[in-house]
C-alpha cells in the first residue's frame, strides 16, 4: 500500500514537472517571438497611428507607405546592394578558402601540415587588439575602400576546423582509387572532397553569409566617410542611434500642415521597416540551412 | 578514430617507397602548397602583423614618421594608465558584465537544453528550436533597436507590463539610467543567444547512454532526479571545458552590444576596455595609448586562459588547450 502511493506520487511529480516545461518553454518561445512580430507590425502600420501606441502583434491600419518611404533613401539603397554583394563575394571566398585549406590539413602527407595548423589554430588565443589592426588596415591603404569587407576575413580558423574534422571523418580510400587514377590533389579536392563535403559547406557558408550581412563596424570604423561604401547595417545603426532615446515626440508634428501629416513618416516606423528589411534575407536561407549548422556547431564546439 | 586511422593509412602509403627529399615531395605537393599557402600568407598579414603594432605602445607614436624615427618611452604609456580613473572604471565594466553573463548568461542556456530534452512530443520540441535559434542570426544593430524599442518610455512593452502588474506607477527610464545598463545587456545576450548556445549541450545529452536512464527509472527515480543524477553528471565534462573557455575570454566580451545600446547618460556603465581604447586610439588619436589598452587586455586573457586551464587540469587530468 506504502509502496503504491508513493510510486503514484512520483507520477503527480513528473505531471507537474511536465506542465512546467511546456509552460516554460511556451514563455520562452513566446518572448523571444513577440518583438519580431512587434517590429513587423509596427512597419506595416501608418506612421501617424504608431504614435498612438498600442499596436502589438497586428497593425491596427495597414500600409507599405513606410516601405515605400525607405526604399526613396539613396543610402539604403546603396547599402542594400553593398551589404548583398559583400555577402555574396565574401561567402564564395570563405568557403573556398576553408575548404581548400581544410583538405591541404587534412594530408596527413603535406609537408606544411604541421606548420600550417599551427599558425592557423594559434590565431583563436590571440589577437592584435584594435589599434594595431587597424594602423595595419591604413597601411595596406585599405581605408576608404570596399575591399577591407573581403579581404581581411577571408581565412576563418574556426571554419577551417569545422571542415577538417568533416573531412577527417570520411573514408580515405575514396582519394587512394583516384590517385590511382592518376588524378592530381586539386581534381581529388575539386571533384571528391567538395561534393562530399557539401553539409558542412552549407553551415560554413551561413556562418559567413550571416557575418557578413550582419557586419557595421567595419563600415563605421573604415568606411564611414564614403557615402558609396555603406552597408545596409551601418544605415540602420545611424538611424537607430540618432533617434536612440525612444521613439518620435509628438510635438515635432503640431507645425505640420494636414497634407504634411498625411505623408509623415515618422523614425520609429523607418527604423522598423530597416528592421525588417534586414532580418528577411535571413529568414528566407534559414530554413533551408537549419539541418546542417546544428551538425555543424557540435563539431566546431567539440573540436575547439 | 576513423580520421587517425585513415591518416595512418597515409603516412603507410607515403613513406613505404623511400625517404624523398623535400624539394621532391614540394614539386609532387605543388597542389596542396598552392591550395593553402596564399590563405596562410593572408592569416600571417591580418593576424600576426599587427603583433608587431604592440612596438607602439613603448613608443610616443607618430604616423608621418618611420619605426627608426619613433621616440622611445618604455612603460610611460601603462603608467600613465594605471593612473586613469577612467581606465578603472572600464575594467570594472567589463569585468561586471562578463562575469554577469559567465553566471546567469553561461546557466540559462544549460537549464533550457536540459528542459527542452524532456519534451516528448517532438513536433513542439522542433518548433521551440526554430523559434530559440532565430534571434542568434539577427544582427546587434536590429536587436539593439528591438531592446530600445521594448524598453521605452513610451509604449515599451515592458514598461506597459510593470504598470499593469502594478510594480510601477510611472514608466521606467530604462535606458537612460547607468544602474541598469548591465543588466540590459546581460539580458539582452541571453534574449539572443540562449537557444543557440543550448545547441551544444543538448548535443552532450544525447550522447549519454540511455541504459543509465533505463536504470534509475528502476531505482524509482522521478524525472526530476534522473535529471540531477543522469543528466547533469552526463554533460559535466561539456560544461568544464566551456566554462574554462568562457573564464578566458572574461575580458574580450566585445564592445559591439555596448556600443549600440549605450548612450551619452549611460557612459560610466557602458565604456568597456575595447571602447575605451577605440575612443582613445582612433577618436582622440593616440594611437600608442589605445595599443597599450589592447596589450593590457590581452595579457589578461591570457593568464586567465592559463590558469583556467591549469584548474581545469587539477581536477580532470585532462586539457582544454
Amino acid at each position: 500500500m506504502r509502496r503504491h502511493t508513493t510510486l503514484s506520487k512520483t507520477v503527480m511529480k513528473d505531471r507537474l514537472f511536465d506542465s512546467f516545461i511546456y509552460i516554460y518553454l511556451l514563455f520562452i518561445s513566446v518572448i523571444t517571438l513577440y518583438p519580431f512580430l512587434n517590429v513587423l507590425a509596427i512597419s506595416l502600420n501608418e506612421s501617424l497611428d504608431t504614435v498612438r501606441g498600442g499596436i502589438h502583434i497586428w497593425p491596427r491600419s495597414f500600409t507599405l507607405d513606410n516601405y515605400k518611404e525607405i526604399f526613396q533613401y539613396d543610402n539604403l539603397i546603396t547599402g542594400f546592394i553593398n551589404s548583398a554583394s559583400r555577402t555574396i563575394i565574401g561567402t564564395i571566398l570563405g568557403v573556398l578558402s576553408s575548404a581548400m585549406v581544410a583538405y591541404t590539413l587534412s594530408r596527413a602527407d603535406f609537408q606544411g601540415r604541421k606548420w600550417f595548423s599551427t599558425i592557423i589554430v594559434l590565431t583563436m588565443y590571440f589577437s592584435g587588439g584594435l589599434i594595431p589592426g587597424y594602423m595595419l588596415i591604413r597601411d595596406l591603404g585599405l581605408i576608404n575602400s570596399y575591399w577591407v569587407y573581403i579581404i581581411p576575413g577571408i581565412v576563418n580558423a574556426f571554419n577551417i576546423i569545422i571542415v577538417r574534422s568533416f573531412i577527417d571523418g570520411l573514408p580515405y580510400a575514396l582519394q587512394e582509387s583516384a590517385k590511382i587514377d592518376g588524378a592530381n590533389d586539386f581534381t581529388i579536392f575539386w571533384k571528391i572532397i567538395m561534393p562530399l563535403c557539401k553539409p558542412v559547406l552549407a553551415t560554413v557558408a551561413l556562418f559567413v553569409a550571416v557575418g557578413h550581412w550582419n557586419s557595421w563596424f567595419d563600415t563605421y570604423l573604415y568606411n564611414s566617410m564614403n557615402e558609396n561604401l555603406t552597408t545596409l547595417q551601418y544605415e540602420l545603426m545611424k538611424i537607430l542611434q540618432n533617434t536612440s532615446m525612444g521613439s518620435t515626440d509628438p510635438n515635432s508634428m503640431k507645425g505640420m500642415t494636414a497634407d504634411q501629416l498625411k505623408t509623415f513618416v515618422s523614425p520609429e516606423s523607418i527604423k522598423m521597416a530597416i528592421s525588417i528589411v534586414t532580418i528577411v534575407p535571413i529568414l528566407i536561407i534559414y530554413p533551408f540551412v537549419q539541418k546542417y549548422f546544428v551538425q555543424g556547431m557540435t563539431i566546431g564546439a567539440v573540436k575547439s | 578514430m576513423k580520421a587517425v586511422t585513415s591518416n595512418e593509412r597515409t603516412m603507410t602509403i607515403i613513406q613505404k617507397p623511400k625517404k624523398k627529399s623535400f624539394w621532391k615531395t614540394f614539386v609532387q605537393q605543388k597542389y596542396l602548397y598552392l591550395m593553402s599557402v596564399p590563405f596562410v600568407l593572408l592569416v600571417i598579414v591580418f593576424n600576426y602583423f599587427p603583433l608587431w603594432g604592440w612596438s607602439m605602445a613603448f613608443q610616443n607614436y607618430k604616423p608621418a614618421l618611420s619605426l627608426f624615427q619613433q621616440e622611445w618611452v618604455g612603460f610611460e604609456h601603462f603608467i600613465e594608465l594605471f593612473s586613469d580613473e577612467r581606465f578603472y572604471r572600464a575594467l570594472r565594466n567589463t569585468l561586471g558584465m562578463s562575469l554577469l553573463g559567465l553566471t546567469v548568461g553561461f546557466v540559462m542556456p544549460i537549464i533550457f537544453a536540459v528542459l527542452l530534452n524532456e519534451v516528448r512530443l517532438s513536433v513542439f520540441k522542433r518548433t521551440v528550436q526554430t523559434i530559440t535559434y532565430l534571434p542568434h542570426f539577427v544582427s546587434w544593430v536590429v536587436v539593439a533597436g528591438i531592446v530600445t524599442k521594448m524598453l521605452s518610455t513610451d509604449g515599451g512593452v515592458i514598461n506597459e507590463m510593470l504598470i499593469s502588474l502594478g510594480i510601477l506607477d510611472k514608466p521606467a527610464q530604462f535606458m537612460a539610467e547607468g544602474t541598469y545598463f548591465w543588466s540590459i545587456v546581460v539580458a539582452s545576450d541571453i534574449w539572443k543567444e540562449m537557444g543557440w548556445n543550448a545547441i551544444i549541450f543538448l548535443a552532450a545529452i544525447s550522447g549519454i547512454d540511455s541504459q543509465l536512464y533505463e536504470a534509475a527509472k528502476v531505482d524509482g527515480a522521478g524525472r526530476l532526479r534522473q535529471i540531477w543524477h543522469v543528466t547533469l553528471p552526463g554533460i559535466r565534462p561539456t560544461i568544464l571545458v566551456l566554462l574554462i573557455l568562457n573564464i578566458g575570454h572574461l575580458t574580450s566580451i566585445g564592445f559591439e552590444k555596448q556600443m549600440l545600446l549605450g548612450n551619452n547618460l549611460v557612459v560610466d556603465y557602458a565604456e568597456v576596455l575595447d571602447l575605451y581604447a577605440l575612443n582613445y586610439g582612433i577618436g582622440l588619436g593616440r594611437f600608442s595609448y589605445g595599443t597599450a589598452i589592447g596589450i593590457f587586455n590581452s595579457v589578461i586573457s591570457i593568464i586567465l586562459l592559463f590558469v583556467a586551464n591549469g584548474i581545469f587540469k587539477k581536477y580532470s587530468n585532462s586539457s582544454v588547450m
